[in-house]
């Protein structure tokens, strides 16, 4: 018998095993660099190289065209983009109130709709669609989309308010309004996100303490408050940390509805549309640098403390 | 668990207002681009009005809409496809070999706020006389595409098991016939799931196009501007503009539901 299974055992052998050449043999001993190398290039001339050149140019005068010579001015960008309390004070304000306050709505709101959705029901396929929909849509024609419904003079959400007897609001065109408006709009595209990512961490939530916490008399909202929020806690964190990023540097929907400069009196305009106004409305390249750098920071500031704060509930 | 009937009631009630809500401003979209300027101005016309398709014509024909649709599919179609080849066998090796600083430094262009990236591009390219081609666009779009993609796909090799590829060694396969004769057909979810989310942002993208796009080379987000002028807006045409941008990218993602939602809740359950 052992005489017969040798042969078959010796084909399968023999199947020549790829082409052995030299460049294979060290193709395969390197697949480790050579597969990461390409997106690793990538990623160094067309992002690294030019954040790198953005530190340079903070400490430069540059300005005007793109082929002028500058000048290498050390800190003095910083110490003048620091005491303006004129615009940029006024943006990094904006740009924290905008991120807290459609942070706080997106989580209360998304963690809401997700409970409602977490246990099945019919229809449920439906109600799922409609909640990808805002997701998807091109926030620039979610701005423009908006603007019309909170025109003034022909939108839609004065004349809702008519109807129950409340006077026409200015919306975007306040002063003071346009920047809680542009966060409504925000609020209505993103928290569908949240909702998503909450679900995904519900559903992968096991049964079993709930339904100890229940055999123990514990009321729905102690159940929430005990059992489900702390372990539903680190996917929470991912949801601020995506969305907060996000909402940091949201540029789309506020250039949609007011235009350049965040409107007339910077009334939206937060960091980002700042640095884009001061780099390709009025070309001062060094300052625009300056104000991206802090901003960067900002943001890993804000990154690094999040992911600390997950980790802690990991462990 | 079984929910209670009370429960049951003020989810029903609770779940329709937030599917109007989210639903309505939409439809008011697409029924104000049917209108034409006469009766959005008129508000007595918000639900009875004669449709027209005047305002797709406007905007197919007079604003060259056609060209721009072309150039939008063209950009977020080459950024894709690049950021795959460049990203999948990148996520795999950083997966496989747990290169957590590598794929850091990849994941860190999700951080970076576009603009800082634009100043320095803008400057290289437009001494190159690249700014207001395609090369530059498609480029620029990899920075959003190829980090969301390494991102979706590390997560993607990470559940995937390694015995498969064990046994295809054994096999004589060398290790890089094993990933693309084992694991790279096991991936085709995973491909599907970056390869949409990545052509759905690169379609939405505004930023890039806004500055590095030129007359030719304009995609959608961009030409819905056209129909903004300085006086006025036409409201009509801007509404049908918006329309064509949102409309297919939302009836394609009824068709793809579940990879949009897998892509979008990526990693955000491992802990």
């Amino acid at each position: 018998m052992s005489t017969v299974t040798t042969p078959v055992t010796r084909s399968s052998e023999a199947r020549p095993a790829s082409p052995d050449s030299a460049w294979s043999r060290w193709a395969n001993q390197h697949r480790r660099w050579l597969f990461a190398a390409p997106a690793m290039a990538f990623v160094a001339v067309l992002i690294i190289f030019p954040v790198a050149w953005t530190g340079y140019l903070s400490l430069t005068d540059a300005e005007g065209s793109v082929r002028a010579e500058s000048e290498f001015i050390g800190f003095q960008n910083y110490l003048d983009v620091l005491s303006d309390t004129d615009r940029f004070w006024p943006a990094a304000w904006r740009t924290t109130l905008f991120t807290g306050v459609v942070l706080l709505f997106e989580v209360v709101l998304g963690m809401a709709i997700a409970l409602l959705l977490w246990r099945p029901f019919r229809g449920e396929k439906w109600v799922r669609v409609a909640i990808l929909l805002p997701l998807v849509a091109t926030p620039v024609a979610v701005g423009m989309m908006w603007r019309l419904i909170f025109d003034p003079n022909i939108g839609m959400a004065n004349q809702l308010l008519s109807w129950v007897g409340i006077g026409p609001q200015p919306w975007l065109s306040g002063q003071s309004s346009a920047l809680p408006t542009t966060m409504f709009i925000d609020i209505w595209q993103w928290t569908p996100m949240v909702v998503l990512i909450l679900l995904a961490g519900l559903t992968s939530l096991s049964d079993e303490p709930q339904e100890a916490a229940l055999i123990d008399g514990a009321s729905t909202w102690q159940r929430f408050r005990h059992v489900t929020l702390p372990l539903l806690m680190p996917t929470v964190i991912v949801a601020i940390l995506l969305r907060g990023i996000d909402a940091l540097k949201t540029f789309d929907i506020l250039y949609a509805t007011k235009g350049r400069g965040g409107g007339s009196f910077h009334e939206v305009e937060t960091l980002n549309v700042y640095a884009y106004g001061l780099s390709f409305d009025y070309n001062d390249y060094g300052v625009s640098s300056t104000v991206l750098i802090i901003f960067f920071l900002i943001i890993i500031g804000v990154m690094w403390a999040l992911t600390y704060r997950k980790k802690g509930l990991d462990r | 668990m079984k929910p209670s009937r009370p429960f049951k009631v003020f989810r029903a009630v609770a779940l329709v207002v937030v599917v109007a809500s989210l639903i309505a401003p939409l439809l008011w979209m697409i029924a104000a681009s049917l209108k034409t300027n006469v009766d959005i101005y008129d508000t007595s016309k918000a639900f009875v009005f004669s449709p027209t398709l005047d305002n797709y014509s406007t905007v197919l024909e007079r604003a060259n809409y056609v060209q721009f649709i072309g150039n939008s599919l063209w950009v977020a179609f080459a950024a894709t496809v690049l950021s795959l080849i460049l990203g999948v066998p990148a996520a795999y090796s950083m997966s496989r070999f747990n290169m957590r600083k590598s794929a850091l430094v990849v994941l860190m262009a999700r951080v970076i706020p576009g603009v800082s990236l634009l100043v320095p591009w803008y400057y290289v390219f437009s001494n190159l006389q690249m700014v207001g081609g395609f090369t530059v666009l498609i480029l620029s779009h990899m920075f959003v595409s190829l980090p969301l993609i390494v991102y979706i796909m590390m997560g993607y090799f990470d559940g995937l098991p390694t015995e498969l590829e064990e046994a295809a060694l054994v096999d004589g396969l060398t290790h890089i016939g094993a990933f693309r004769r084992i694991t790279l057909p096991l991936s085709v979810p995973g491909i599907a799931t970056a390869g949409i989310l990545s052509f759905i942002f690169s379609w939405n993208n505004f930023m890039f196009a806004l500055v590095l796009s030129g007359a030719d080379t304009k995609t959608l987000p961009v030409a819905i501007f056209d129909f903004v002028g300085y006086a006025s807006i036409d409201w009509g045409g801007l509404m049908a503009a918006a329309t064509v941008v949102t409309v297919p990218i939302m009836v394609i993602a009824l068709f793809v539901q579940k990879y949009i939602v897998s892509g979008l809740t990526a990693g955000a359950t491992k802990g």
